[in-house]
């Protein structure tokens, strides 16, 4: 239902309301629906645990780690020091060419788009990343409203890279294309060893549905034309 | 731009899914309504590459890979982690006794 502020969810002729008994109100349309319908998927229990755009939104709402921007944005940037796709082998050489192969050309991309230098290491320190690279991402990020930084974040820490991220949401790659790089060693292993369905399938299929979410909530969250500013104000 | 293949093929898929999470009455559902509503008010204009619509494809494709995955994500966890213990009357069954029956109750 619409109201000033946002959009509500009604459960039954409750409104809902987030852990911290704020109430739930989201300032897209669309993100409402998806959120009511994760609720209307509910059948006989209530498994929060799939109900990734609610979390999301409980989270924005909610703020439980208080963060504000300027933290917010630091936490998404300092990832890059340890970014998945910087982060390279040397042995065993199938796997190094593996990564040299999957991931140079979304390194490269990224130094592009963003116009910055980022490189990779197979030192255990990790990638050397200029500040100007990192001011570059700092001020880019300063561009998305509070609630779509808040997805960004998420979205970071479940692929274990920045640069990933950006691209995902950049809609540079799909989310699939964006997990399979994730997790291109698991990949790798179980292509040599093989594939445990209730170990490996289960994780996979949790980070897809966390990425896309993530991703989702983050573009609904930043369309200027259906989303209600004043519920975004920082 | 992400390779996402044929939109039609996205929004079939997109449109099975929530079929698949809401049940019998998902035609009246305001995800049904709103996604074919979304894809209608875009396919009007003829340029190949319109932005609004590859937005929307890639909103739909991410929406779909949501649905997908919490779907199959909890066909595994049904399938492998919701068990829980046996029962006394499966272990004993397991190795093929019976539990033994007391009329009286417990003594």
């Amino acid at each position: 239902s619409d109201s000033p502020g946002g959009f509500e969810i009604n459960l039954d002729h409750r409104k809902l309301k987030t852990p911290q008994a704020k109430l739930f109100t989201v300032p897209s349309e669309a993100l409402a629906i998806a959120v009511a319908t994760e609720w209307d998927s509910q059948k006989d229990t209530i498994k929060f645990y799939t109900m990734h755009l609610t979390t999301l939104c409980n989270t924005a709402l909610d703020n439980p780690t208080q963060r504000n921007k300027t933290q917010l944005i630091r936490a998404a940037v300092k990832f890059l020091e340890t970014d998945t796709v910087c982060y390279r082998v040397e042995e065993p050489p199938a796997l190094a060419e593996l990564q040299k192969n999957e991931w140079d050309p979304v390194v490269t991309w990224a130094e592009k788009r963003y116009n910055v230098t980022i490189g990779s290491s197979t030192s255990i320190l990790g990638p050397n990343i200029p500040a100007s690279t990192k001011e570059t991402f700092i001020s880019h990020l300063a561009s998305y409203n509070m609630w779509a930084l808040q997805g960004i974040e998420f979205v970071i820490t479940q692929l274990k890279s920045l640069i990933l991220s950006m691209s995902l949401i950049d809609r540079h790659i799909t989310v699939e294309k964006a997990v399979l790089l994730s997790r291109l060693e698991e990949e790798y292993q179980i292509r040599r060893w093989g594939n445990v369905e209730w170990a490996h399938d289960y994780d996979l299929c949790e980070l897809r549905a966390r990425t896309a979410a993530g991703t989702l909530f983050v573009h609904l969250c930043s369309e200027s034309s259906t989303v209600k500013h004043k519920l975004l104000q920082d | 731009m992400a390779a996402l293949g044929a939109p039609l093929r996205t929004l079939r898929a997109l449109l099975r899914e929530l079929r698949l999470a809401a049940g019998r009455s998902y035609r009246d559902s305001p995800a049904y309504r709103h996604v074919l509503a979304a894809f209608r008010a875009h396919r009007v204009t003829s340029e190949k590459l319109c932005r609004a619509q590859q937005e929307l494809h890639f909103q739909a494709a991410t929406y779909l890979c949501l649905l997908r995955s919490v779907r199959e994500h909890q066909a595994l966890h049904r399938e492998y982690h919701g068990r829980g213990e046996r029962s006394p009357q499966e272990v004993a069954g397991l190795v093929g006794f019976r539990l033994p029956q007391q009329p009286g109750g417990k003594g």
